[in-house]
């Protein structure tokens, strides 16, 4: 057993886990963080999508001992209190969801996409910036379309 | 309309949860003191299991318990069953091996159930698995249909002699034989619809619980109907009766119809959990759900379509072969049967239908409903036959589908169907128009000129929803009727807990039949909430698939609905002091006709809960009411896609350009909801016509067992889509609702495979057409006329 130490949606956690441990088991089973979700295990869909000290990572392919020191944010740490993050009041609106299943992840993704493209996102980049998530229900029409209405919310 | 009732495009109730990472999905419950469940699997296709050796597995540490095939059937616990008996052409039943949930002397497909180790974490139970000692006498492996059907080939089940399941047949031989000895024009085709994974991005799950105290079992499991679950655990596997066996199917993260069955891993998982006295939970990894869920589709068919002279079909001829697997699962006799050939007809007036299909055991995971189930295979036999016969006789494909729609209702199809209501080329018209077909040349031209091909192809489909009457499909050899119930509880402040049967897994039930509830008593739509998926809370119910949510499971609440509005009634009569055939009902009030004496829904609730208006003799005090609801006929949810793709030949890549989507699903709840189910759909179609496959190499060894090697349709593979509807309201249900959740996969593989040979100017090309396939067919072409 390892102790690791993280800050994980603003709160400072300790514990002493299998040095195996992925970060996504350490959110799930230590935690009891259950938003975060494994659809794969092999970082191909990207249901596990955590920001780990502000980018987008796969957490079903990261050590949590890796992230020793590190801040992470979940899907439980997006809303600030009872309000809700614009992008998960995005998907929402524009019905990005449909299972729910994917959508902590696509959430996840998308504010990271964001962050690093800007506000003003056309449907070919939204497109390709999803690459990394699968879902299987919404066939993407209704996720575009909220990711690109939650990037310009979020400039406000 | 009101903005939360029936049309509205409300924002969805249960979002809330989903979007703030609140979702209770069975892999995020855990009890206490539960161990955890890991399952050896085969790595052979096709074995005897000569000796399993647990002994130095049982010494690790945290391990709890080891179960092989000889606990199952020293407990005599009941092999796994399919539901539906399907006879062969002369009558007899069809051929079934037995389908243990932990193998008993072989293994038949990679992945099969070994044994299960049980520990105190699934780390330990995963290392302990690695100590057990299985030895095999590896026999051949049967991937391949034709092979299976082979004389001389290696028996998979001896109760199934040549590998075949069964020799099924419907629809007039002689009738159709005539159509060809008289027809102008025959167009034939081999068709190969590939194997599909359906792959909800939710894997499978389940968590067993045992409470000795009771002697009563509890299972929390992914499944899409957790009474039938329930059913089938109890009455033929024999684990507990159904009122001490609980199943719970709480969020559940798509299932396509992969969680409609009744599995090994989660059967069990319920089993052990008593064996062991503790909580037993397990959940799929991908590759797991890769192996181990029940595949889709995997036919191969020889199709051939008679025309007279003036263009119109006279009959239709269709030989399928069907892959089942290595086991017969839940519902898969039906799939390439029943759901099949009676949709042979699709949008068309053809007087003769024979169709015949042989049912085949191979050694690969079993094959069972997966979206659209039998009516994308069905579709896809008849709209690649529309197109190529158009082609043939060198008239455009939309006025060939035109010239041959069936136009009068009811129109009783030569297989089993009765089609009730349609407008087939209103459809058309408008799908036509909104993909803008004639500005196509000039796209084409624009195209060229990139060095690139763009084609054009149609899909006009039909399929039978709003599954089903219960005595049709009792005839048919269904071992369960396919009603639904509901139950309405309307509390004393007038706030009303819906329970249903049906079960939601995406499609949004909890905000589509509060609309209907908010419509019809007139109450905010906050004040209902809709209770499903727990067999303890709900009585009884047939799940969700086969698009029949809409047409069954609300149809059963606006039932239950109709009774609480007449006993309402009586209360407000007694409340007013009226005669009951005074009250109107209307926008949540009831009033007196032709006086100002009105009270509101809720005062009557509260006043049926005190009854102080009325003696225990005059009424009975409550608001309560449930339904059955049985469906008299199929509904016919139809349509016409029309994909356009662009081709680079020199990579072989296709892209789909535009997609149009006109349906016709009768009366719509909630167009948002509807809009989205079409969407999935249609990506799932695209999905399978485009890149998805399961392979099997000669061994029997699955490739495609991750996403790697899988390809699932990402965002930047589709286009948006436009999507809008027609409506003929359906005559079998009070709503005239058709259905909407598989249309768009069985709409969209001709489409996609119409528009690719449309831009190729080829007559076939199989699915899925990946860029290498695609490109290969150009090569084959450019050398063809060199």
């Amino acid at each position: 057993m390892a102790t690791v130490t993280m800050t994980v949606n603003g709160k400072q956690v300790s514990a002493d886990v299998d040095p195996r441990t992925l970060l996504v088991q350490f959110l799930r089973e230590t935690l009891r963080l259950t938003g975060t979700h494994v659809g794969c295990d092999t970082s191909q869909c990207g249901a596990c999508v955590v920001h780990l000290d502000g980018r987008a990572v796969k957490s079903c392919t990261t050590l949590a001992l890796s992230c020793d020191g590190a801040t992470v944010t979940t899907i439980e740490g997006l809303a600030n209190g009872t309000t809700l993050h614009p992008m998960q009041e995005a998907f929402r609106d524009n019905h990005g969801l449909q299972c729910g299943f994917c959508t902590p992840g696509m959430i996840m993704s998308a504010v990271d996409i964001v962050n690093r493209k800007g506000h003003d996102l056309d449907e070919h980049t939204i497109r390709e910036e999803l690459e990394g998530n699968i879902c299987r229900c919404t066939g993407y029409h209704n996720i575009v379309k909220a990711v690109g209405a939650g990037a310009k919310a979020m400039a406000k | 309309m009101s903005a939360t009732g029936i049309g509205a495009p409300v924002r969805r109730k249960e979002d809330f949860r989903f979007i703030t990472g609140k979702g209770n999905y069975t892999d995020d419950i855990n009890r206490p003191g539960q161990a955890h469940a890991f399952f050896l699997r085969s790595p052979h296709a096709h074995a005897t299991i000569k000796a399993i050796d647990t002994k130095a597995a049982a010494k690790m540490p945290g391990v709890v318990a080891i179960f092989t095939g000889e606990d199952i059937a020293a407990d005599k616990v009941g092999g796994l069953i399919c539901g539906w008996m399907i006879h062969n052409k002369d009558g007899s039943p069809m051929a079934a091996g037995a389908h243990p949930a932990l193998a008993q002397g072989k293994v038949r497909y990679v992945g099969d159930h070994v044994a299960v180790v049980i520990a105190d974490t699934l780390a330990q139970a995963r290392d302990a698995a690695e100590k057990i000692t299985v030895s095999y006498d590896v026999l051949p492996a049967v991937v391949d249909m034709n092979a299976a059907l082979k004389k001389g080939t290696v028996q998979i089940h001896e109760a199934a002699p040549g590998n075949r399941v069964y020799d099924w047949h419907l629809g007039d031989k002689a009738a159709a034989d005539a159509a060809f000895k008289t027809a102008k024009h025959v167009v034939k085709l081999d068709l190969a619809n590939n194997r599909l994974i359906p792959n909800a991005m939710e894997p499978r799950a389940a968590v067993g619980e045992y409470d000795a105290g009771n002697d009563a079992l509890t299972l929390h499991t992914t499944s899409q109907n957790p009474h039938v679950a329930r059913l089938v655990l109890s009455a033929f596997i024999g684990l507990a009766p159904e009122h001490k066996l609980r199943v719970i199917a709480p969020d559940v993260g798509g299932g396509f119809g992969s969680k409609i069955f009744i599995y090994a891993e989660e059967t069990v998982c319920v089993w052990a959990a008593r064996k062991v006295n503790r909580p037993v939970k397990w959940t799929a990894d991908r590759t797991e759900a890769f192996l181990a869920d029940a595949h889709g589709r995997d036919h191969l068919t020889h199709a051939e379509m008679a025309i007279d002279e003036a263009g119109k079909i006279t009959g239709l001829r269709v030989s399928t072969k069907a892959n089942l697997g290595a086991y017969l699962s839940t519902f898969s006799s039906s799939v390439p049967t029943y759901l099949y050939a009676p949709l042979l007809s699709g949008q068309y007036d053809i007087p003769a239908i024979y169709c015949e299909v042989e049912g085949v055991y191979t050694t690969t995971a079993p094959v069972d409903a997966y979206r659209g189930a039998g009516r994308p295979e069905a579709t896809f036999v008849i709209e690649r036959l529309m197109e190529v016969a158009a082609r043939q006789l060198g008239q455009d494909p939309a006025a060939f589908r035109k010239k041959n729609f069936v136009r009068k209702f009811p129109h009783q199809t030569p297989v089993i169907m009765c089609y009730d209501a349609g407008d087939y080329n209103a459809s058309l018209t408008k799908a036509m128009a909104l993909a803008d077909v004639k500005g196509l040349a000039k796209r084409k031209r624009e195209s060229a000129r990139n060095g690139k091909l763009r084609g054009l192809g149609y899909s006009a489909y039909i399929e039978a929803c709003g599954i089903a009457p219960s005595q049709a499909v009792g005839s048919l050899g269904a071992g369960v009727g396919l009603w639904e119930s509901a139950e309405v509880r309307v509390n004393p402040i007038g706030t009303v807990e819906i329970l249903t049967g049906s079960h939601s897994h995406g499609q949004g039930h909890e905000t589509t039949f509060a609309q209907l509830v908010s419509d019809r008593l007139g109450i905010p739509i906050d004040n209902v909430s809709v209770v499903h998926g727990d067999t303890d809370k709900v009585q009884f119910g047939m799940g969700t698939y086969g698009s029949r949510s809409g047409a069954v499971g609300m149809t059963a609440i606006a039932k239950a609905l109709d009774k609480i509005e007449a006993k309402a009634k009586k209360v407000a009569a007694y409340v007013l002091e009226a005669s009951e055939g005074d009250i109107d009902f209307k926008n949540g009030h009831f009033s007196v006709k032709g006086t100002d004496k009105t009270i509101d829904f809720g005062s009557v609730a509260l006043q049926a809960y005190i009854a102080h208006k009325f003696t225990g003799a005059q009424l009975e005090p409550g608001l309560k009411e449930g339904a059955f609801y049985d469906p008299t006929n199929f509904t016919f949810p139809a349509g016409v896609h029309i994909c356009e793709v662009e081709i680079d030949p020199d990579t072989g890549v296709t892209r789909v350009d535009r997609w149009t989507a006109v349906d016709d699903f009768g009366n719509v709840i909630n167009p948002m909801i509807v809009e989205g189910q079409v969407h999935g759909g249609i990506a799932q179609g695209v999905g399978q016509a485009l890149c998805e496959g399961a392979v099997y190499d000669s061994s029997g060894q699955l490739l495609t067992a991750s996403y790697m090697d899988y390809q699932m349709p990402r965002a930047d593979d589709l286009p948006s889509f436009t999507v809008d509807t027609t409506v003929t309201p359906c005559p079998s249900n009070p709503l005239g609702i058709k259905g909407c959740g598989e249309a768009g996969a069985i709409a969209a593989p001709p489409a996609v495979i119409n528009a690719i040979t449309d831009a190729l100017g080829h007559e076939d090309i199989a699915m899925p057409a990946s860029a290498q396939a695609v490109w290969r067919a150009v090569r084959k072409m450019k050398m063809a006329a060199e």
